[in-house]
């Protein structure tokens, strides 16, 4: 029951013309003269909340970098040093020759992080997802998941070639049905996310962990939008809603609020080391370059003493979240949830014209459109930043404020 | 159950769902025939997992293209 159409044929055997719908629904787009949303060049970055983009100064509100890591000046001294110290990349795999000094402090920083006894890091957040998913479920095993679950794991469902039972976005209901029906004996994950990055909103995680461990499931949460901003420790919304303990594997990311790029997984289990040799997204591909895990272990460190940055960045998704609403637009969740603010827009015509409006007026948002939104939506979405000042906040709302009539998404 | 008794029970269910009215064939197409979407298919899954108590899971409703195959399928994965 594929939703994918047939394709037509390929007349001359071009393998690329299964593709020639989105090439016509693409080209339809730009010829009305907007400017390609896919396509954007940061010409220049001059903070966490600002860069240069076709030749404007450009408020940056789609970057998921929640903490404003980027820049941050013992994160970059640590990256430098780092690549005066071990050159400029690994050039080999975690298990040969591509494990530094580096690599076992940026693991151990997050096993203080998530005061976990293990932890592995990956090259990407998509590699960690890919990697542990496809390797602890396999053929004859059973993954219940979220049916609007990022791409990185159902990638890793499809991989290790597990039976893949997705559930109604949130549904406690549905995802206890599916556990139930599961046959005797059959291996078991709940894979769920902490806050979804979509609509921004958050998992009842409390509830559903505890029924994946009546069903005796084990259960992977990514935590890739919450690390470091929800909960006491900034662990998650797993640690949030008082179950991190039950979680047996954490997935996470260094793009996001950490501010550079790698992903990881930390667990509790005992036989967790293993994996290092029996899981192919980790050892068949270079390991992170010294810099960046130097960058990371040292961002990490200084997330854990992030309290007031996180009490900002709530002040900002609140202001946001108010202000649009007031302004008439439909948002993803009626009350702020994370950092992540989704404004619905009507149609992807709409939608893109919207986001042309918003660039011009010197604001950057993601648009995101079917596929990869739930309910075939096209959304503007927003991710706040600390750094984000109330009068950048405020200068957003009138940006949405001008380019929302000017479109005609609001009155 | 006989695989009749499935068809019956799939035509009721799927009605709310064929809103332009298609005549139900066993060949008849979900995503070219009826239109479904992603969306519609998770519903319409759900629908029928409920009423027969079981899992198509996603690895089995890739194989399942048309209505007659979705019969046999849920046929099989009742009777086991």
């Amino acid at each position: 029951m594929n939703d994918i159409a047939t394709p037509v044929a390929a007349p001359n055997g071009d393998l690329l013309s299964k593709f020639d719908p989105l090439i016509q629904t693409r080209e339809t787009l730009l010829a009305s003269g907007i400017e390609d949303p896919f396509n954007l060049v940061m010409e220049k970055v001059l903070s966490p909340t600002k860069a240069i983009c076709n030749g404007r100064e450009t408020i940056l509100l789609g970057t998921y970098n929640y903490m404003g890591m980027t820049f941050d000046p013992d994160v970059l001294d640590a990256g430098k040093q780092a690549l005066a110290d071990f050159g400029a990349g690994t050039t080999g795999s975690r298990v040969l020759n591509g494990t530094y000094q580096g690599h076992k402090e940026c693991e151990d920083a997050l096993r203080e992080f998530y005061d976990m006894d293990h932890a592995m890091v990956f090259s990407t957040g998509y590699q960690a997802n890919l990697g542990i998913i496809s390797t602890i479920a396999g053929k004859g095993d059973y993954i219940v998941l979220d049916i609007d679950s990022h791409a990185s794991i159902y990638d890793g469902c499809a991989m290790g070639r597990a039976e893949v039972v997705p559930f109604k976005h949130n549904d406690i209901e549905a995802m206890e049905k599916r556990l139930r029906r599961i046959p005797e004996g059959a291996g078991k994950l709940v894979v769920l996310e902490g806050v979804y990055s979509m609509l921004g909103d958050v998992a009842p995680l409390k509830e559903m962990i505890a029924i994946a461990k009546k069903y005796g499931a084990m259960v992977l949460v990514d935590e890739a939008h919450s690390m470091g901003f929800i909960g006491e420790n900034g662990r998650g919304v797993s640690e949030e809603q008082g179950v991190i303990d039950d979680v047996d594997f954490i997935i996470g990311t260094f793009s996001k609020s950490v501010g550079t790029v790698g992903g990881f997984c930390v667990s509790n289990h005992p036989k967790f080391d293993i994996l290092r040799l029996v899981c192919r997204p980790y050892v068949f591909t270079a390991s992170l370059p010294p810099s960046v895990v130097a960058t990371a272990a040292t961002s990490i460190r200084k997330l854990q003493h992030g309290a007031n940055k996180r009490a900002h960045l709530w002040e900002n998704s609140k202001r946001l979240h108010k202000g649009l609403t007031d302004l008439g637009f439909q948002l993803g969740t009626s009350e702020p949830q994370s950092a992540i603010v989704a404004v619905i827009m009507p149609d992807l015509e709409r939608g893109a014209m919207m986001w042309e409006g918003l660039l011009k007026e010197g604001l950057y948002v993601n648009l995101a459109r079917p596929p990869a939104t739930p309910a075939n939506m096209t959304l503007l979405r927003c991710s706040l930043c600390a750094d984000h000042s109330v009068e950048e906040v405020e200068a957003v709302l009138g940006m949405f404020e001008r380019a929302g009539k000017a479109v005609g998404v609001i009155d | 159950m006989t695989e009749a008794e499935v068809d019956e029970r799939i035509r009721g269910l799927i009605e709310p769902f064929n809103k332009k009215g298609i005549d139900i064939a066993p060949g008849t197409t979900f995503a070219n025939d009826l239109e479904f979407d992603s969306l519609t298919v998770m519903d319409f899954v759900a629908e029928i997992e409920d009423e027969f108590d079981i899992i198509i899971s996603m690895n089995q409703q890739a194989d399942i293209e048309n209505y007659g195959q979705l019969v046999s399928a849920v046929h099989k994965l009742q009777d086991s």
